[in-house]
């Protein structure tokens, strides 16, 4: 058994896998060994209950996928009351992921939650590709990105996790601005601003026009964002977007992650994570590697 | 609800557009209710991520035999007739919420296309039960008329009508209901595959003050309720909510759906 402990922030976690917010659930109950997990990201929470986006709001494109949920929520009220108990069941720390229209409610969100013992960390959705037009994002911004992070950095002790988004021209200066304004490790990255065409009815297949790419087409992108963000930072990374197997975490993480997030692969096959987690430790015993860390960002390029 | 592989027993085209899988449910250990699905991966699950939910055409509890009929439309279910008896599917469920039988009276099943599939299972439940089926089934064309035979030889008393013949429209519809909901002791109301037949159900239903249940059909993500990807509007206490196809139903009460 090697060591696959990782830390994010003040996080220390038994191993790097987790869901990505939004694609992981109590449901899966049944289905995964919940337990075995290095963290638990329920899906993003709102301050007020929301709707979410017009149906069709997932299809599906070549080894990927096009989701515009909309970030349904029942908002901070029911987060606390009901879905926060119902994970004290489940021993991995509790990554709690936030979204808002505004600054303001970032930071609602954050104190909120920076009462609760039970949240172990928070993730800042600042990325999500389906809340406006075209997919604006506070993510898109360095200036709003820092201003949003130190908003959220001054009501909370906890360890500030900036989610990332993709679609942006140099992710280098929105990492480099969560980090200077107190962001303690970054998740690069969500999803990627698509759009598909039904060429028969000619309709666009999802009902909101656009949505956000993920799945294994997606891999190559992310290594990609990981390797420039962990060039241009010193904070942990923790690498989302088309993870199916172990190799493809391994990948992610000598590229610069220390963690890794998956997302799609949990609808191929529920039990994903656990198979990841046994295809790290495998790896590691093979490679006679003691501890997952002194992989990180290890990319041979010489 | 369980992941499992399943070898495929059978495989084969009922016509032009619809196949027949039946496969060795030995697996499964839970009672599967008509009106709840699977959630099957259908081929290269790299190239295509999503599963594909399919509900129940037939669960054979003593032979272990779970079957499905489904409408060959797009790349997934292309890849499912490529499989030979002898492959194994991968199958999470049985999902969501099934139907409910009357507790007196008929039931009346108003189907068309696909969703007669998920009315046969229900259809036979009932005549298990000793309960009276009368099944309306419109189709496209007198080819399309699934499982006609099927329905009847398990007793069921079944009207057919089609596009072809110009039977199928609400107007002559409509009427051929209504007699059967005054003639029969019609308990309930059940359909599904069809916007248009699922109204009027809606409507009947109302008018005569008879419990109903719809089947609908999503797009779906994860299958067991956590990505929200099957999210509908269903009208609950006067209040329209959002509500998962996959986990909430896929069978809903019928005065609740909001056909779009």
């Amino acid at each position: 058994m090697s060591d696959l402990s990782v830390s994010i922030g003040k996080l220390m976690l038994k191993n790097p896998i987790m869901p990505a917010s939004g694609t992981f659930g109590a449901e899966l109950t049944p289905l995964l060994d919940i337990n075995r997990l290095g963290a638990l990201v329920p899906k993003s929470v709102t301050v007020s209950a929301r709707d979410g986006n017009p149906s069709p709001r997932v299809c599906e494109t070549s080894a990927s996928m096009i989701n515009s949920i909309g970030i349904q929520s029942k908002g901070i009220d029911d987060y606390v009351t009901r879905l926060l108990p119902e994970y004290r069941k489940f021993s991995p720390p509790l990554i709690a992921s936030i979204s808002g229209e505004t600054i303001q409610e970032y930071e609602t969100l954050a104190a909120r939650l920076d009462a609760q013992p039970d949240v172990a960390a928070l993730e800042l959705n600042i990325s999500c590709p389906n809340l406006r037009t075209n997919g604006q994002a506070f993510g898109m911004s360095a200036e709003a990105t820092a201003q949003l992070v130190r908003t959220v950095r001054a009501v909370t002790d906890k360890t500030v996790i900036v989610k990332l988004t993709p679609n942006v021209t140099r992710i280098q200066d929105i990492a480099q601005a969560a980090e200077h304004a107190g962001a303690d490790a970054l998740t690069v990255a969500n999803t990627f601003l698509a759009m598909a065409i039904d060429s028969e009815t000619r309709k666009p297949r999802i009902g909101n026009l656009m949505g956000g790419l993920s799945g294994a087409a997606v891999k190559p992108l992310v290594v990609r964002l990981i390797y420039q963000v962990h060039q241009a930072t010193r904070l942990p990374i923790i690498g989302s977007g088309g993870v199916m197997n172990g190799q493809d975490a391994i990948e992610m993480i000598l590229a610069g992650a220390s963690a890794v997030q998956v997302g799609t692969a949990t609808f191929l096959q529920p039990n994903a994570m656990t198979t990841i987690i046994d295809d790290i430790d495998d790896y590691l015993n093979r490679h006679q590697i003691e501890h997952l860390t002194d992989l990180i960002g290890q990319v041979d390029l010489s | 609800m369980k992941l499992f592989n399943a070898k495929i027993i059978a495989n084969h085209p009922i016509n032009a557009r619809y196949w027949h899988m039946i496969l060795d449910a030995s697996m499964l250990d839970e009672h599967v209710a008509p009106g709840q699905f699977f959630h099957l991966q259908c081929g290269d699950a790299q190239q295509n991520p999503l599963r594909r939910p399919l509900s129940v055409f037939h669960y054979h509890q003593a032979s272990a035999t779970l079957e499905f009929l489904y409408l060959v439309k797009g790349i997934g279910t292309q890849q499912m007739t490529q499989r030979r008896p002898g492959d194994y599917m991968n199958l999470i469920g049985p999902l969501g919420r099934g139907f409910t039988l009357p507790e007196q009276g008929a039931l009346l099943l108003i189907a068309r296309g696909v969703g007669v599939a998920t009315l046969h299972a229900l259809a036979r439940e009932a005549r298990a039960q000793n309960k009276t089926v009368y099944v309306l089934l419109s189709a496209r064309t007198a080819n399309d008329l699934l499982t006609a035979g099927a329905l009847e030889e398990i007793g069921a008393v079944v009207h057919t009508v089609t596009d072809q013949e110009g039977t199928s429209d609400l107007e002559q519809v409509r009427p051929l209901l209504e007699q059967l909901i005054h003639a029969e002791k019609i308990g309930a109301l059940y359909s599904c595959g069809s916007r248009r037949l699922s109204k009027l159900a809606q409507d009947l239903a109302e008018k005569y003050h008879l419990k109903g249940e719809l089947a609908i059909e999503a797009h779906m993500a994860c299958g067991i309720g956590d990505c929200y990807a099957c999210a509908c509007t269903i009208r609950s206490q006067g209040q329209l909510k959002t509500a998962r196809v996959c986990s909430d139903g896929p069978v809903f009460p019928i005065e609740q759906v909001v056909i779009q």
